[in-house]
């Protein structure tokens, strides 16, 4: 994991005393809140339904036992005892205080943690795929890419009145875990000729209006990666659209003027950029990706695991994935009990893990962008063991990619911006299909619930995506079906008209129905709807 | 006139022509830039330009960063202005990219611009100052 | 009927005007008319709410009901944690917001 030197650590604490001083203003009246209300966003500090709501960053989602326990002190300390992990691969909190909040913040330092850039028409925190380092099917681990760019990111003078906000994410696999092509810009790593380069993807993205990403740059190398990124967003800081905050995002620009004439723009651009000498050697990559390097793996770990527990065998093939290290495995854990609130963790959760991560897994966990947490490098030996912990703490549920796996915003139960409520919704589809035979028997189905058009909850990539909004005064939900996040990108179609809370579950049933009733050996709900079509989804459903 | 600056040779005093004007006549010595004038239209014509200002109508619209840094990369060294709807906090994002006067819509307080620029000793990137970025200072 | 709400600037809580002051239950929310305006520039000035605004709801036996939902979500607190509202022993209270 990467450890902050004292370069780092002052551009943290300078970001503290920074927002201690402007709190002090604000309660002191010295500024407005139309002053002080830019300033906190880019702090990450939100007014929400009701309370201050602090958005916590966690880089590419990667974080130790210290930091994870740090979180739960926080949760406990300034909050009510939980926290919320978000598909952007962070933490909010929705209780804080903002006569708290610099103190706060200071808790949050001390572990080499901040809430920079959370908020704020800037370059947000950059997400990554959660099983970077430990993927078997990883061209190298793309953290310390990512960290090169959130260095790169962090208060960049140019780039932080952007006409709107900016995600940013990093994979290095042909396998997409992160929705790579649904941010701003999506960087793949990949391999030429024995060296690792970037294929940059530019203008995808979810919100009113979801687009993929086109490819920019087939291949830029590491010694250019910030002279061309630095490009791309020099081209939208110039041109993008500030009429209208609706068609503000980089996504808009690149389909106005095309994927063509926006590589055109970026290649001038960066032609020019790249004579100004703002790339680091290689040897900064270099000195980042130390901090990376595989932990010591016992070279004999044992590769059998006894499935004799019909429960620890389910878990097992649910939720623990391949590890590239033989006698090691990958373990999710899910944030989505059956009933529950999905992506919240208590204080006491959240300490679990954190020692669990530092006994069984070297020290680290994942936030990952389905809401879930990952143990990225668990000896095999020792998950019998790892599973009765979680078990003991209700974080055992196996479910993973599974329809009660649903990510879900926090929609009008928390969020100012919801025009329905998201989660009550995702609770009752869970337990309707909370039986575990019938779930296993769905198999993979990615549910994704947004409570407004900002999408937060990402249902344009769901493979059933249901979006609540405001008929009048009274929540109504519409249904899409088809799109995915994952390396078969698609946005999904709405099928007709919405549905109320109880309606929408109904149509959640019935199109699994369908589904049960058409697949093809070895189809996924997702396969088979691409295969046949709408129709017979709209006959059972409207019919 | 500069509520601040950050430059010892003599102000320039005489009205800022628009960018169209500027093209126009070109005899001006001093030329305001809206947000959407392209910046790089001025770069034939640096050398005998004394002052450059950048408009900030609202101070969410962050063009103007951009335009301060392509004419200092350039090569412009007159005085390049921000006027307009500027924040307190923007002043050392500013100073970064190239701007050295200010003439704010609304008045700043001197000691909250001090302290906002010694705020952060150290920066990640290079930009049109002469600060070393954080890299720099790590492989040296 | 007309009330005004906000969010109290230093806990963030949400805060109904009582005619004289800001309380956290709209059970106590006065009827403002048409003066909604005025106090919310006097109270914004004094810095005891943030981002104040008025809105509708409907005279009860129980109280003002805001006549929005998401305004009754404010005034209870998040449906799906009942321990967290401002009726935690009522089972029921979220049946109000719907």
């Amino acid at each position: 994991m990467y450890s902050y030197d004292k370069y780092d650590q002052s551009i943290v604490d300078g970001r503290v005393a920074e927002f201690r001083d402007q709190v002090k203003r604000r309660l002191a009246g010295e500024i407005t809140e139309d002053q002080f209300k830019p300033l906190r966003l880019m702090n990450g500090l939100y007014l929400q339904l009701h309370a201050y709501m602090l958005r916590v960053a966690i880089p590419y989602g990667t974080l130790d036992s210290r930091q994870m326990h740090k979180l739960a002190d926080i949760a406990r300390k300034y909050d009510r005892g939980y926290g919320h992990f978000t598909t952007r691969q962070n933490i909010q909190y929705n209780w804080i205080k903002l006569e708290d909040c610099p103190d706060l913040l200071d808790d949050l330092a001390s572990v080499e943690m901040h809430a920079i850039q959370t908020s704020g028409n800037c370059i947000r925190n950059i997400s990554s795929d959660q099983y970077a380092g430990a993927a078997a099917d990883e061209v190298t681990d793309p953290r310390p890419w990512a960290e090169l760019l959130r260095q790169w990111s962090s208060f960049h003078p140019e780039f932080s009145f952007l006409p709107r906000k900016f995600k940013i994410a990093v994979i290095a696999s042909k396998e997409d875990r992160a929705a790579m092509r649904l941010h701003d810009i999506g960087i793949e790593l990949t391999q030429k000729n024995g060296e690792i380069g970037a294929r940059v993807f530019v203008g995808g993205g979810m919100g009113r209006t979801p687009m993929i990403a086109p490819e920019i740059g087939p291949f830029v190398k590491a010694e250019d990666l910030l002279s061309y990124i630095e490009a791309c967003m020099r081209v939208y800081n110039r041109f993008g659209r500030r009429d209208n905050m609706y068609k503000a995002r980089i996504k808009i620009l690149v389909h106005e003027i095309g994927a063509d004439e926006y590589r055109r723009q970026v290649e001038e651009e960066f032609a020019h950029v790249k004579k100004l000498g703002i790339d680091p050697p290689l040897a900064e990559l270099e000195r980042i990706t130390e901090f990376f390097a595989p932990p010591e793996f016992a070279a004999d770990a044992d590769i059998k695991v006894d499935r004799s527990d019909p429960d620890f065998a389910l878990w097992l093939d649910q939720n623990v994935k391949d590890h590239k290290q033989p006698g090691y495995a990958i373990v999710n854990i899910s944030l989505k009990p059956i009933g529950g609130i999905p992506g919240d963790a208590s204080a006491d959760q959240m300490d679990v893990m954190a020692e669990i991560a530092k006994q069984y897994s070297f020290d680290e966990l994942r936030v990952t962008h389905a809401q879930n947490i990952v143990l990225p490098h668990v000896a095999k030996k020792d998950l019998h063991t790892v599973w009765r912990a979680l078990r003991e703490a209700k974080l055992a549920d196996a479910n993973l990619d599974l329809i009660s796996d649903i990510i879900s915003c926090p929609g009008l139960d928390y969020c100012s911006l919801a025009n329905a409520r998201s989660i009550p919704v995702a609770q009752k589809i869970a337990t309707r299909f909370a039986d575990m035979d019938r779930q296993r028997d769905l198999g993979e189905l990615k549910l994704k619930i947004s409570g407004c058009i900002n999408a937060c909850g990402h249902h344009h990539a769901g493979h059933i995506g249901i979006l609540g909004v405001d008929r009048k005064g009274v929540e109504n939900y519409q249904l899409t079906f088809g799109g995915s996040g994952a390396e078969d990108v698609a946005i999904g179609k709405i099928i007709g008209p919405g549905f109320d809370e109880d309606g929408i579950v109904d149509a959640v049933e019935k199109a699994t129905d369908v589904y049960r009733e058409l697949r093809e050996e070895g189809e996924r709900f997702l396969d088979t709807y691409r295969r046949v079509g709408v129709t017979p989804f709209k006959e059972a459903i409207y019919g | 006139m500069a509520e601040l600056r950050y430059r010892d040779d003599e102000p320039h005093e005489q009205p800022a022509v628009t960018l169209d004007a500027f093209l126009d006549q070109s005899n001006a010595a001093a030329v305001r830039l809206e947000p959407d004038d392209d910046a790089r239209a001025l770069i034939p014509y640096l050398d005998r330009i004394s002052l450059i200002e950048v408009g900030f109508p609202a101070f969410r619209d962050g063009r103007g960063y951009s335009a301060a840094r392509i004419l200092r990369e350039a090569g412009y060294t007159g005085e390049l202005r921000a006027q307009g709807d500027i924040l307190v906090d923007q002043i050392a994002f500013m100073r970064r990219c190239g701007f050295d006067s200010f003439a704010p819509e609304g008045s700043l307080d001197p000691a909250a611009v001090e302290r906002a620029l010694g705020q952060f000793p150290y920066a990640y990137q290079t930009a049109a100052d002469d600060a070393d970025p954080i890299w720099k200072l790590r492989h040296e | 009927m007309k009330l005004l709400t906000g969010n109290d600037l230093k806990s963030g809580a949400v805060t109904w005007w009582t005619g004289s002051d800001w309380s956290i239950h709209v059970e106590h929310a006065a009827d403002v008319g048409e003066h909604g305006e005025s106090i919310l520039q006097a109270e914004e000035g004094a810095r005891r709410v943030n981002a104040p605004y008025i809105i509708d709801a409907v005279d009860t036996a129980e109280g003002p009901r805001p006549a929005h939902i998401k305004e009754r979500v404010r005034a209870l607190g998040p449906t799906v944690r009942p321990d967290l509202t401002l009726k935690p022993a009522d089972p029921d209270a979220g049946d109000w917001v719907i």
